[in-house]
């Protein structure tokens, strides 16, 4: 039952193949026989998800269910869920149980989808490898020794190692597109302002953006249909128009402008993630795509750029955490200044320090101009950089990280190595355009991402190009080692 | 050598909308601590602002009272501190770009002259919520109470156009007067509706540069205001007599132990590392907005003085007084429509009622004498059934509930006897019963009649339980003494 997409769960169900409940069962077991070996599942929600998959096979007998009910799927932890511990990855809010649900949650609640429980990930999601959570690091499935990339490890990890169907995620400079790269799934990181972030705990608002994650193209149309809405409790959620994904994902590719940016294939790119992906671009050209030769000029201002903009915003959301009223406090504190300093020493752990101690630095008196102010210019070039692109083509198609999967730890030691795990991703965020992985290719036996980058609220297309490739291809097909 | 003080304000005022101006959370004062605080004043992750429309449009208005340019975009940026009463860690606050950009306030001095002062900016915040030292809390821990937390505010910053007590309390009066006349605050001084921050500086008579200023916060009264100011003046004067320098610091004062102390020095100050709040986008104001805002807006108080100096003949110092905020001027309105005499219900609301209202600590919304009530009293003065005095007795029955100005006239018997021949049969009696007295008087020179006059007449107001015409016994009296002389 483990290894049936999501569409063909749709179908299971709706014909009453199988009940929700049985799956439920089916998934809660395995991540109760498997969760050991990823450390993906951080929470387990298995009597909660009991009874909405009962009450998700009732709406089923009864005939007129959304497309989702009955679909059991994992929320990464980032997302609130009411009266769920919401931890973000973070010692800080292992305590915290928040009284509502994101609008994410909300949605797929409201659609009978069934919560499995919370994925893991980096924590307040700041990192490429899962290696910064409070709750210890996830393993790729393809090679439990090596990462399955950050910060939505827990998600990608999870539905690579068949603990769910899909799983909820979100990017912020890479974040569901690179872990989905290096466990082999697909993962798509909508245009900013598609789907709301209420109740998304935040890292660096104007950056972040929830997503799905699923092992098919065909999957995530079907997730975002439910996950993109317009939300008035969210002020930059953007009133467009929400196509039916799943509509158009048959329209034949043939003749569609494909650009090519040389940036994306220079110094750092691994010889065979950047053989697996010339030979998707050969095959999108095979289709009937024309591939075009592009130059985003400014990419490699991109991670510099982000690590100024990221960390700013970041130093200021993550101040509510002072011990005060919800969270983590410090031990019989001395006074208030005692209770902040250790609070939050204790609470953090060092890459969000690191990230907070940047942001502020950046913010302050005198240095404003120097680092936000030009990173904010820089913004600007990038996004235009974009704007041009798009009058030349329909979309963009490059790799979505330099390598596959690394060791645990071989990066620890240096940060900007770790940054550079997200050179290609980070781009799109900067400009709020949406972006997506799918799974191209075999590199030392560990998975390859393909990023497909679409213009602003192109997802329909986006996920149309991405299922006509996996119409020829057979890479989201493949499993990891010891899964049946 | 004489000095010169220079004065600016920062005012902050809270704005009278229903819910907090980035939340659904009411804002109504008094209630038990954190009740008025839902997620998002309590900054729990992951919850959003979303901006009050009402709250925008009232600084708008405020700006459109005050002829200021409106800003087409204002922009709400972070403002970076830590304290516990501040709950995300900053406040957000506008800075480069704010709502209402520059314009100016008159102000009437008490020689009769006006002074315009003029506003730098006001911008738009979330007021922070309040840290509790005292009451029912473990022994060293203090509490944090988050209702106030995002209650709307508009912060006014004036020029430092000031050069004396007297302006600086005529200015913030003013602005008072502004705000509650276009009902955009409450004005309630006592819950922190409006509070104040002054920056005053002093340098010799003459000179055009400005000295170094402090930065007195947050004092909530005039009188608080008046005290700082005139402490702060003689501090920094003895400060630069004795050969010192002032030293630009933040200063607290404290109103009921008079003492004002330094609280932070330059040095000492945060950083707020200020910068655009990516959770809230530009706020766009159509000049459609501004228009209809324009047309809505109430008289303002200087437009409502010049009406009232002509439409009810007062004169320009009362008409200041009754105009200088809406609900007083409706009161009176009210009271003069009821009872068609503008002049007694002038006199009324700015004397007893007023005196009334100040000693009970009520404003003229709370009043227990409703305007219906005074106009009914005032009446039954005009119609000569009962006498100045009397309608004191009224007003203080009237105050205590005990009915209208009729229903107790009847009970308490105050009716005043106007009867010409009743009267002058009771000044005849008093005058028989006290023949020592009538051959005094007549014994008496001009001017000790006069005095002696008011014994004869509060024996005959004794006599008459206090409800003989005053007017016509005096008259009968001088009449009927004239003759025995």
């Amino acid at each position: 039952m483990h290894n049936y997409t999501i569409a063909e769960l749709v179908k299971g169900l709706q014909s009453k193949k199988f009940s929700s409940v049985e799956l439920t069962q089916h998934f809660l077991s395995r991540i109760n026989r498997f969760n050991d070996q990823y450390n993906a599942v951080i929470t387990v929600t298995a009597d909660q998800a009991l009874q909405a998959a009962h009450l998700a096979d009732q709406r089923l007998a009864f005939g007129s269910a959304p497309a989702l009910c009955g679909v059991p799927l994992l929320h990464k932890d980032i997302f609130c869920t009411k009266g769920v511990r919401t931890s973000c990855g973070s010692k800080m809010l292992d305590n915290f149980i928040p009284p509502y649900n994101a609008t994410v949650v909300e949605n797929f609640e409201q659609a009978g989808v069934v919560m499995l429980g919370k994925t893991n990930m980096d924590e307040f999601a700041m990192g490429s490898s899962n290696e910064t959570s409070f709750y210890g690091p996830v393993k790729n499935p393809w090679a439990t020794d090596c990462v399955p990339g950050g910060s939505s490890g827990g998600s990608a990890a999870a539905v690579a190692g068949r603990l769910a169907p899909g799983a909820t995620a979100t990017d912020t400079g890479g974040s569901i597109r690179q872990p989905a790269a290096l466990c082999g799934i697909s993962g798509l990181k909508p245009t900013y302002g598609r789907v709301s972030r209420w109740g998304m705990v935040a890292f660096a608002s104007s950056l972040d953006q929830a997503g799905p994650m699923a092992r098919t193209a065909e999957d995530c149309a079907l997730l975002l249909n439910c996950m993109a809405s317009f939300d008035d409790k969210d002020s930059t959620c953007v009133d467009v128009e929400i196509p039916d994904y799943s509509a158009s994902l048959n329209k034949p590719v043939k003749g569609l402008r494909i650009g090519v940016p040389k940036e994306y294939f220079s110094e750092g790119l691994h010889p065979g993630t950047e053989e697996a992906v010339k030979k998707a671009l050969a095959d999108l050209e095979a289709q009937g795509a024309e591939l075009v030769e592009i130059s985003l000029p400014n990419s490699s201002l991109s991670v510099p750029a982000y690590y100024v903009i990221a960390p700013a915003e970041a130093s200021a959301n993550l101040s509510r955490f002072d011990g005060v009223k919800y969270g983590y406090r410090c031990e019989n504190p001395k006074d208030l200044q005692d209770m902040y300093c250790r609070t939050r020493s204790e609470g953090f752990g060092e890459e969000v320090q690191r990230r907070i101690l940047i942001g502020t630095y950046c913010l302050s008196a005198g240095y404003y101009d120097a680092y936000y102010g030009k990173a904010q210019q820089v913004r600007q070039l990038i996004e235009q950089d974009f704007v041009e692109a798009f009058a030349k083509v329909d979309l963009i198609v490059g790799p979505t990280c330099p390598s596959p999967a690394f060791k645990f730890g071989s990066k620890g030691d240096d940060p900007v190595a770790m940054y550079l795990e997200d050179i290609y991703t980070i781009a799109t965020n900067l400009a709020g355009l949406p972006g997506m992985s799918v799974p191209c290719g075999m590199v030392e036996g560990k998975p390859v991402g393909l990023q497909i980058i679409g213009n602003y609220f192109d997802e329909a297309r986006m996920l149309n190009v991405a299922h006509q490739f996996q119409q020829v291809t057979d890479w989201h097909r493949l499993m990891p080692k010891g899964i049946s | 050598m004489n000095w010169e003080t220079v004065i600016g304000l920062e005012v902050h005022v809270q704005l009278a909308t229903k819910t907090k101006i980035f939340s659904a959370a009411s804002t109504s004062f008094g209630a038990e601590p954190n009740t008025q605080a839902c997620a998002i004043d309590l900054a729990m992750p992951g919850t959003l602002p979303v901006l009050n429309e009402q709250a925008v449009h009232y600084a708008i208005m405020f700006g459109l009272a005050i002829n200021a340019e409106i800003g087409k975009v204002s922009v709400f940026e972070r403002k970076n501190y830590f304290y516990p009463d501040l709950p995300k860690g900053y406040q957000t606050t506008q800075l480069e770009k704010p709502i209402v950009g520059r314009g100016e306030v008159a102000i009437q001095l008490a020689d009769g002259s006006t002074k315009s002062i003029r506003i730098h900016h006001a911008h738009l915040e979330e007021d922070a919520g309040k840290s509790i030292h005292e009451g029912d809390l473990p022994h060293g821990s203090s509490g944090v109470d988050l209702n106030r937390a995002g209650t709307p505010l508009i912060e006014i910053v004036s020029e430092p156009d000031m050069r004396n007590i007297e302006e600086a309390v005529a200015f913030a009066k003013k602005l008072h007067s502004i705000v509650t006349s276009i009902g955009i605050c409450d004005g309630k001084m006592s819950q922190g509706s409006m509070r104040f921050d002054v920056n005053v500086s002093v340098r010799p008579m003459g000179s055009t540069t400005l000295g170094t200023r402090t930065e007195t916060k947050n004092l909530n009264s005039y009188k608080f205001m008046e005290e700082a100011i005139e402490k702060e003046v003689e501090r920094q004067i003895d400060l630069i007599e004795d050969g010192g320098t002032v030293k630009q610091e933040t200063r607290l004062y404290n109103g009921d132990t008079k003492v004002a102390k330094a609280m932070r020095s330059k040095e000492e100050a945060n950083d707020y590392r200020y910068f655009p709040c990516p959770d809230l986008l530009p706020v766009i104001v159509s000049d459609d907005t501004i228009e209809k805002l324009r047309r809505a807006l109430p008289e303002l108080p200087d437009a409502r003085q010049a009406r009232f100096v002509e439409q009810y003949a007062l004169s320009t110092y009362d008409a200041g007084i009754l105009s200088s905020d809406a609900n007083t001027a409706n009161f009176f309105e009210s009271v003069a429509a009821n009872a068609s005499n503008p002049k007694m219900a002038a006199n009324w609301t700015m004397g007893e009622l007023s005196a009334a209202l100040n000693h009970a600590d009520l404003s003229i919304t709370e009043s227990p004498v409703s305007a219906e009530l005074l106009a009914g009293m005032i009446l039954r003065i005009a119609d000569n059934s009962i006498s100045g005095k009397m309608a004191k007795q009224v007003f203080e029955a009237m105050w205590q509930g005990e009915g209208n100005a009729d229903e107790i006239i009847e009970a308490k018997g105050l009716k005043q006897v106007s009867d010409n021949a009743a009267l002058e049969k009771m000044v005849s009696d008093v005058l028989e019963a006290n023949p020592a007295m009538v051959e005094d008087f007549i014994a008496s020179d001009e001017n000790k009649r006069k005095k002696k006059l008011g014994g004869f007449m509060g024996q005959i107001m004794k006599a008459s339980k206090g409800q003989a015409n005053p007017q016509q016994v005096n008259q009968i009296l001088l009449q009927k003494l004239n003759e025995l002389l």
